[in-house]
């Protein structure tokens, strides 16, 4: 039925799925070269605009896809930025051996926060589930302040999680590091506002507009080196709360939390105590994307507890002045 | 690099991207709409649906309210309302898509500006039952503004209308011609029940009558060519790369995003504002050497001479140099709670350059209901839409931006505390709209614009 309907697209065929635009042809690019684009461009921007920039670094898959986005924004230069990583004490070690590797390979300056120091100091206390991961905030913020960084970059991604959607590229901080929704800048076109007062910073999140499996397929495509924990492997796990943790000193398991070994691996990388295993055997890159592309569970659903503390949990940490 | 050659991963990394905003207040079923995307595109997993029926049956609803999957912090839960702009992440096997969801309220006109500026296509929603209301006209407004390059007209409740064809015919009508006053080039207009799921994945049964693709299959085919590889090439430098080792004792590359057009290895190229003149000797594109680039891509340049480069300045072809300027005229969204007064001392953000400036005038002050302009209101406050006048301490190598998005937009910021006060378009406001009086500002260097 005609109505006044200006263009219709034909819509058929497959492949590019482009309709009567005609112009894009020979322009195109591709929605990784098109994320990777961006990501650099943020990378640079800070780069022009801050004084003492610092990267986030866990060895976990997020920060890793940041560093090498990092590493192309300025080749053949060094990536400008020193790396930062919040160790709760209770890190896999294959993702720890992993980190220091990485540092050393590509010549880069590590700070350490440590979570464990700020127990043993008893400035931090030991939360009765063994959790560290809430812990992170005071000695995330007291680094920051410390060495006088004014930007922070960090993986955190919007398809994460419902508190994050809402969060800007560009995210201001006051010098409590707390994160106010309210006070949040409108961020328009590719024009990132980076001002700050003095103490403040801001939090910069080069992979937001990333999903998922954006971050896998880059991985696979880049030909990038993961933690070993992120491929399928016989684990002593236990079940807390349906989420198969992995047996170890951090906490567990308590006395009626039978272990047993499990061909498992990791989807996302925190720390012990709050990251659960799922049953896999993908044992490569491509099977890890095929098994994402037919998984019907959220990333952070299927092996977060952190986010499951209550439906604000996420909104209320990241005031506090969380990742 | 591996190549893999895995169905899995090449499928997928053939897709491209496309962003686009939703338009409409919360009655015209807009939350309802994207929570249908999400869930019929198969983009809502089970977890997120899962909290979504445990949250509904808690506020006594017996079916999931989709809407919730949309509502991100808890003062929107608590108030019914969504307060900001929220992205949303979805894909199909042709496109992957990024989704600006602004509200659709007047006082979050700011909002929806900020969620089409980035947006290559735009959803406006409306009650079949209310056809187009005044909040329709501000939205169709800010599309054309924005310079949107696709609107789509959402008829959303058509099973309140017993499908009826004669409306969304009216209604399409009426959108499409107060769009083509604007000069909205291109209007698709869908009838649709986000309720009950039809057109917006799956074609309806009950409206046979219509022809046309769903609202999931026009946003996986419409062109994301947003010509910006058609426009004059511009290329903000954002970063020099200096490595100074002993591998690259010379290298000296010019980093940045190719804002408009496509570079060539072997081009003559014009530095702005020195007015400095080179070649291209060579483009690195995130390590691979390339002959040619093009819009949006990440890259770093190479010149043939020795010219002083540095951050803020723009490499433009030199067979189409953009004119430098220190009076900008253009039409802007007033975003800070804080007004904008004549005179005013702000900093000026374009591309990479951020330059002092005062504001000389605000000529006028436009109401989105029904376009009328408000000679000299004196201040703007915060969603007002006006005219500004603006004497900047620098000149500007600053497009109109109706030729483009990128290089004609620019941020007006407080130098106080770093507020971003007002997002700036320069030019006129409306493809269709006559010519407005030039201000009585001192005459320029260089014409910017026909005005």
């Amino acid at each position: 039925m005609a109505t006044s309907v200006a263009s219709v697209t034909d819509g058929t065929g497959g492949g590019e799925g482009e309709g009567t635009g005609g112009s894009e042809a020979p322009y195109a690019l591709s929605h990784l070269d098109a994320l990777e684009s961006e990501g650099v461009h943020i990378f640079r921007e800070v780069a022009g605009e801050f004084e003492r920039p610092v990267i986030l670094f866990s060895g976990g898959k997020d920060s890793i896809v940041m560093l090498h986005l990092a590493l192309k924004a300025f080749a053949p230069a060094p990536v400008p930025f020193t790396l930062l990583h919040v160790d709760t004490g209770h890190n896999f070690p294959e993702v720890l051996a992993y980190r220091d590797r990485t540092v050393a390979e590509h010549g880069l300056r590590l700070h350490v926060a440590s979570v464990q120091e700020y127990i043993d100091a008893g400035t931090l206390r030991e939360r009765p589930d063994g959790t560290r991961n809430p812990l992170q905030t005071l000695p995330l913020t007291e680094k920051i302040q410390a060495e006088r960084f004014d930007a922070v970059f960090g993986g955190g991604r919007r398809d994460e999680e419902k508190a994050r959607a809402k969060e800007r590229v560009f995210s201001l901080r006051d010098e409590f590091s707390q994160w106010d929704p309210r006070r949040q800048r409108p961020e328009l076109w590719q024009l990132y506002n980076g001002r700050h007062a003095p103490g403040e910073h801001v939090r910069v999140f080069p992979l937001s507009n990333w999903t998922e499996l954006d971050v896998w397929q880059y991985i696979a495509r880049e030909g990038i080196e993961l933690p070993e924990i992120y491929f399928a492997h016989e684990r002593e796990v236990f079940n807390r709360h349906g989420m198969w943790l992995t047996a170890g000193d951090w906490g567990g398991p308590k006395d009626g939390e039978p272990t047993e070994k499990r061909l498992v691996r990791y989807r996302t990388v925190g720390d012990m105590s709050c990251t659960g295993a799922v049953d896999s055997e993908a044992t490569t890159l491509d099977a890890v994307i095929t098994e994402i592309t037919a998984s019907r569970l959220t990333e952070r659903g299927a092996s977060r507890a952190d986010d499951k503390m209550s439906e604000a949990a996420m909104e209320d940490r990241k005031r506090e002045g969380y990742f | 690099m591996t190549t893999t050659g895995h169905t899995a991963t090449e499928q997928l990394s053939a897709t491209t991207l496309l962003r686009f905003a939703t338009a409409g207040s919360v009655d015209d079923g807009k939350s309802t709409l994207v929570g249908r995307l999400l869930h019929d595109s198969k983009s809502v997993l089970t977890d997120q649906l899962e909290a979504v029926e445990r949250a509904s049956l808690g506020r006594g609803q017996d079916t999931p309210d989709l809407a919730l999957l949309t509502d991100g912090l808890r003062a929107e839960r608590e108030q019914g309302i969504t307060i900001d702009v929220a992205y949303r992440y979805f894909a199909t096997p042709r496109r992957r898509f990024i989704l600006a969801d602004t509200p659709g309220h007047v006082q979050y006109t700011r909002n929806m500006v900020t969620g089409a500026s980035t947006a290559e296509l735009a959803v406006v929603l409306v009650d079949a039952r209310n056809g187009v209301v005044e909040q329709t006209r501000r939205h169709a407004a800010v599309a054309a503004l924005l310079r949107v390059p696709h609107v789509v007209l959402a008829v959303n409740k058509m099973d309140l209308v017993e499908y009826a064809e004669p409306v969304f015919a009216s209604i399409a009508e009426e959108f499409t011609g107060y769009a083509a006053t604007l000069g909205v080039p291109e209007v698709t207009a869908i009838p649709i029940s986000a309720l009950a799921g039809d057109n917006v994945v799956e074609p309806s049964a009950n409206m046979d009558w219509y022809g046309g693709p769903t609202v999931l299959e026009h946003l996986e085919t419409v062109a994301v060519s947003h010509d910006l590889a058609g426009c004059p090439a511009r290329f903000p430098v954002q970063y020099v790369i200096r490595p100074q080792s002993a591998e690259h004792p010379d290298y000296r590359g010019y980093a940045g995003q190719i804002a408009s057009g496509v570079l060539r290895v072997g081009e003559a190229v014009t530095v702005l504002p020195s007015g400095r003149t080179s070649t291209i000797e060579g483009i690195d594109a995130l390590g691979t050497s390339v002959d040619i680039a093009w819009a949006p891509q990440s890259v770093t340049i190479r010149l043939s001479d020795d010219v002083d480069v540095s951050r803020g300045d723009l490499i433009a072809p030199s067979s189409g140099v953009p004119a430098t300027t220190r009076d900008v005229e253009a039409t802007v969204c007033h975003v800070a709670d804080r007004p904008l007064t004549v005179g005013q001392r702000v900093l000026l953000k374009h591309t990479t350059r951020t330059v002092k400036a005062i504001v000389k005038d605000i000529p006028s002050r436009l109401t989105l209901d029904d376009l009328s302009q408000h000679p000299a209101p004196g201040q703007l406050v915060a969603n007002d839409i006006g005219r500004v006048v603006i004497r900047t301490a620098e000149p500007l190598a600053l497009d109109a931006y109706r030729d483009s998005r990128r290089t004609g937009s620019f941020l007006l910021i407080d130098p106080a505390d770093g507020t971003t006060l007002t997002a700036g378009m320069a030019g006129e406001s409306f493809a269709a709209e006559p010519p407005s009086a030039p201000a009585a500002d001192a005459a320029a260097d260089d014409q910017g614009w026909d005005f």
